[in-house]
């Protein structure tokens, strides 16, 4: 039961084959034979999920109208506030802090009465794509162990590997979402800026910074993407616009007369061979079902990583000025005679990790008087050229494509002490963020040389993210149909596993 | 060796620059919900945009906006058809994000001006201020330190934070460099703030309550000798909490400035706290090593991009200016300009105004808040509209001197019971048992008890001397315990001697 897909499961709880409880229990117990080895999770809320899987039961008893995905379990990635439930974001920072108040994303998701089943783990505050930064240690991928899940969202992306949960809440500022999702044959979307709030969402870098769904499917990814969507008054740089028809979308699968452009500079060197042919393959399949395929320039992704890592951090810089041992969170050196000063210091000394406070001193130098026009202002100016580059490839085709990441999953501590090449990891996603636009990650089979899964990455203009979907939905059809089962169903079996 | 106004007036011309913030009185904070109610318990209005808690975000009071677009547009301002916030960064605990969202390089209004009249010694002359912006920002929560010797957070034991003001709207009006005001200086800037205090409150924008901190100054001060053209280094004087205080710190620095200058010192480039007792400042944070507030546009906000029909509906729809509504008042008030700056002076136009407005004669009402009322106040050492008396008490009490219920004596008494806080005018004149006596009956006996008691003065009335009438009509007062109106007694009287009363 855990192996189906969301949509099946929501199949069989609206046919009354299965309760919610019994659902939900079933993933319990996964996550309590698997997690040992995973790490994905970092809160386990057993009594909260069976509560909220009782009442959607009671509810369904009494034939309320329910949600398409009520009933369904689902892990959130602990950077969204949930009320009462600890809220980390991976940080020792946050250790045993509970929000007062649910994330409109958790909001929506308890409107649609999906299961949370617990929070899961990251690199601390998002910053990394490996999870290893995490301060509760890693997450392992579950295709292999001593590898990493990709990050900063390997929890969501590993538990649904591990078949802990079918749906996750992931968050991407440069790739947190699709990368994991990459390494770990699973799908994950994060959609136009602006498309889902942040409210509640604990900010890396504002400007980027954007929730999505993580699923095992391209619908299951639809339908989570419907429901968590649309514009919320609490963030104001949410769209007011109704909420791109994703599902109907992924139901049609429909790449007729579309145009893919395959982005030049987003392919060949530094591309692993067992992604790039997955990549020409899932091309050749796309033509089949009927899409034009066109190549486009984007000459100025080029640049993309490096202003990335001067507008990422500069926001960081500024949004993480608020652990401050003052209100929440941790506190250190708060003895008889110690200033405030003495505390906030000696607390964020200790309470944030190598990652995190090199990314706060490269934001707070970014931003230094006499630096910022050299720095923050010319990766602002980057930024537009990124922008101007998805225009006029837009112009040229309707959606744009690459692989997702150059490798697949490397092991763990490889690149540990390698920021430059850990950073280099997200070459292919960073652009999309810098932009604002839509992108998905979805499986496109393992790699000849490791048997590693490699991501196909499908990008869409602002606010058009049923493209991705359509285009999606039709390489997954078509590769399924060649693969006869999906390709999770390859995974080695974890051991304990249900 | 202590150097006169005059000494340092003769020989150096001093540079102002004024910033002034103003609280705005939206009913809720610039960037959440939460009330703006001063004086509630701490932290009871806060939430998780204010406190900063993760994940919160900010989102813009309209209200706060249209405020201060509407003071943009009263002190002649541009209004940037697009502005935007920025983080202003700096850690200190009362302010729970640690950053400050404000407006840094994209202010919503700029290069305006406000005209201010003084009076100097060729007459009352004019200054124009101009105003380089006026933009949005958050207050910041309130810090108690607690055990220090002088509430500083040096040497304090521990320290309360309130988070009641973080997040509540504030507006900056910040003047270009004021030159040329000589050694007016100091009540330029007075008139100044007093300007911009009448007109945010014709605005209605906001409380302008300088003692409790809605309305701030901080007064930039340099010196330059006489004819020279660089600016001298500025101080910047924090804490000015009353128009005197304005006046008082700038021209402390003046001093200040010009003994540091005289005895080859430089001044140095600081903020410096005003001292209410002494009219002192003393030295705060150096500037020199200026703190770098790593200015950036806020990523939570998008930009301010008013609409222009907006615009110029909040524009048709100004009051009129406290200059223009202050002639017009003098001319229908045909009150002399001596008369018209004791009331500006005084504080007690507007009171003067709601008086009139309420059916008093302006001269009466005038003469009640500028003698009695005034009198009380300068005794009490309090503000006259602090006092617990309002125009609606002082046009009933003029209302009933002009119907002859009360003498002006009289009167006197019930402003002073209404300000005792012993009630209203009507409940001041029961309980203190106040009347005029105008039973003519009850005053010819006291004037015949007076007469009889004073034959020969009542004698010399008969012979028509009619200012020995005084003793008689001093003696029937006091009989009748003041309560008598001395008009009518008078003429009483001199009728009984066989005089005709004009």
């Amino acid at each position: 039961m855990i192996r189906n897909s969301a949509s099946e499961m929501a199949s069989k709880l609206a046919s009354g084959d299965v309760t919610s409880v019994q659902l939900t229990q079933a993933h319990l117990d996964q996550i309590a034979a698997v997690d040992k080895q995973v790490h994905a999770f970092l809160h386990i809320d057993t009594e909260g999920a069976l509560a909220q899987a009782a009442a959607v039961d009671l509810k369904r008893k009494n034939g309320d109208k329910l949600s398409p995905l009520a009933g369904v379990p689902l892990a959130l990635k602990d950077v969204m506030t949930q009320k009462g439930i600890p809220t980390t974001c991976g940080s020792k920072i946050l250790e045993g802090w509970r929000p007062p108040y649910d994330s409109t994303v958790v909001a929506n998701l308890k409107k649609n009465d999906i299961v949370i089943l617990g929070k899961t783990n990251m690199d601390e505050f998002a910053m990394g794509s490996s999870t290893e930064n995490s301060a509760y240690g890693p997450t392992h991928n579950p295709w292999d162990l001593s590898r990493i899940p990709g990050g900063s969202g390997g929890g969501s992306a590993a538990a649904l590997a591990a078949f802990e949960a079918p749906l996750a809440i992931g968050t991407d500022t440069g790739g947190s979402i699709r990368q994991p999702a990459a390494v770990t044959g699973t799908v994950g979307v994060k959609p136009t800026y602006g498309g889902v709030s942040r409210f509640g969402l604990v900010a890396f870098s504002s400007s980027l910074d954007q929730a999505g769904p993580c699923a095992r499917t391209v619908l299951d990814a639809a339908l989570l993407h419907e429901a968590i969507a649309g514009h919320d008054p609490k963030d104001s740089t949410s769209i007011n616009a109704p909420v791109p028809a994703v599902v109907a979308a992924a139901k049609a699968g429909n790449v007729k007369g579309m145009k893919i452009g395959v982005v030049k500079e987003l392919n060949g060197d530094g591309y692993q061979p067992g992604v790039r042919k997955r990549f020409e393959e899932s091309l050749e399949l796309l033509a089949a079902a009927g899409a034009e395929i066109v190549e486009v320039s984007a000459p100025n992704f080029e640049y993309a990583l490096a202003a990335y890592y001067l507008i990422a951090p500069s926001e960081c810089s500024s949004n993480l000025a608020r652990f401050d041992a003052m209100r929440y969170g941790l506190r250190v050196g708060d003895v008889e005679g110690a200033s405030a000063e003495s505390v906030m210091n000696l607390t964020r000394e200790v309470g944030f990790g190598r990652e995190v406070k090199r990314r706060i001193i490269l934001g707070t130098y970014a931003l230094s008087s006499g630096y910022y026009d050299a720095y923050y202002g010319s990766a602002q100016k980057v930024r537009t050229l990124i922008t101007q580059d998805f225009n006029k490839a837009f112009e040229i085709a309707d959606v744009l494509v690459s692989p997702t990441c150059p490798t697949t999953a490397f092991k763990i501590g490889e690149k540990a002490d390698d920021p430059l090449a850990m950073y280099l990891n997200d070459i292919a996603t960073i652009p999309v963020n810098m932009a604002g636009i839509g992108g998905m990650s979805l499986p496109s089979g393992v790699a000849d040389e490791d048997g590693l899964p490699v991501g196909f990455q499908i990008m869409a203009p602002v606010m058009k993210d049923e493209r991705m979907y359509s285009v999606g939905a039709s390489l997954e059809a078509s590769l399924l149909s060649k693969w006869g089962a999906p390709l999770l169903s390859t995974i080695p079996v974890l051991a304990g596993s249900k | 060796m202590s150097l006169t106004y005059d000494d340092v007036v003769a020989k150096y011309e001093p540079v102002l620059g004024l910033e002034v913030h103003v609280e705005l009185n939206t009913n809720s904070k610039m960037f959440c919900g939460c009330s703006t109610i001063f004086g509630a318990e701490p932290n009871t209005q806060t939430c998780p945009v204010c406190l900063a808690l993760p994940g919160a975000l900010p989102t813009v009071n309209e209200k706060a906006i249209e405020s201060t677009i509407k003071i943009g547009l009263a002190l002649n301002c541009s209004i940037a058809p697009f502005s935007r916030f920025a983080r202003k960064n700096y850690f200190y605990p009362d302010m729970p994000k640690n950053f400050q969202i404000s407006q840094y390089d994209e202010p919503i209004c700029v290069n305006g001006y406000v005209d201010v009249e003084i009076e100097t010694d060729e007459g009352p002359k004019t200054f124009r201020i101009e105003v380089e912006r006026v933009h949005m920002e958050e207050d910041t929560g309130k810090s108690l330190h607690v055990g220090g010797a002088t509430g500083r957070i040096h040497g304090a034991e521990y320290s309360l934070l309130d988070y009641n003001r973080a997040g509540i709207p504030l507006v900056e009006i910040v003047t270009k460099i004021v030159p040329g005001t000589g050694k007016y200086a100091p009540e330029v800037a007075r008139a100044y703030v007093a300007e911009l205090r009448d007109i945010l409150r014709s605005l209605g924008v906001s409380d302008v309550k300088m003692e409790q901190g809605s309305l701030r100054c901080d007064a930039n001060v340099s010196l330059r000798l006489i004819g020279a053209e660089v600016l001298g280094t500025r101080s910047e004087t924090k804490n000015v909490n009353s128009l005197r205080s304005v006046e008082r710190a700038i021209r402390g620095e003046m001093i200040r400035h010009a003994e540091l200058l005289n005895n080859g010192q430089r001044v140095i480039q600081e903020t410096r706290h005003f001292q209410e007792d002494t009219g002192l400042t003393r030295s705060g944070r150096s500037k020199e090593q200026a703190e770098d507030y790593r200015y950036f546009p806020e990523p939570d906000l998008v930009p301010v991009a008013p609409d222009a029909a907006w615009i110029e509906q909040l524009r048709a729809a100004l009051p009129e200016r406290p200059s223009i509504h202050r002639k017009r008042l003098q001319e229908q008030w045909s009150v002399p300009d001596k008369e018209m700056s004791a009331m500006i002076n005084a504080d007690v136009l507007d009171v003067v105004e709601a008086t009139v407005a309420l059916g008093a004669d302006p001269a009466k009402a005038r003469g009640w808040w500028l003698g009695e009322i005034s009198r009380i106040a300068n005794e009490k050492d309090s503000a006259i509209k602090d006092l617990a008396i309002n125009a609606s008490d002082v046009a009933e009490i003029v209302a009933l001197v002009n119907s002859g219920e009360l003498t002006d004596k009289l009167a006197r008494q019930v402003v002073e019971g209404v300000i005792a806080g012993e009630g209203k005018p009507a409940q001041v004149i029961a309980s203190r048992g106040i009347k005029v006596v105008s039973d003519d009956s009850a005053l010819m006996a006291a004037i015949e008890n007076a007469c009889a008691a004073q034959p020969e003065t009542a004698q010399k009335v008969r012979d028509g001397h009619i200012p020995a009438a005084g003793a008689l009509i001093g003696a029937v007062m006091k009989e009748t315990k003041g309560q008598a109106d001395a008009a009518r007694v008078r003429e009483l009287l001199l009728g009984h001697l066989g005089q005709s009363s004009n």
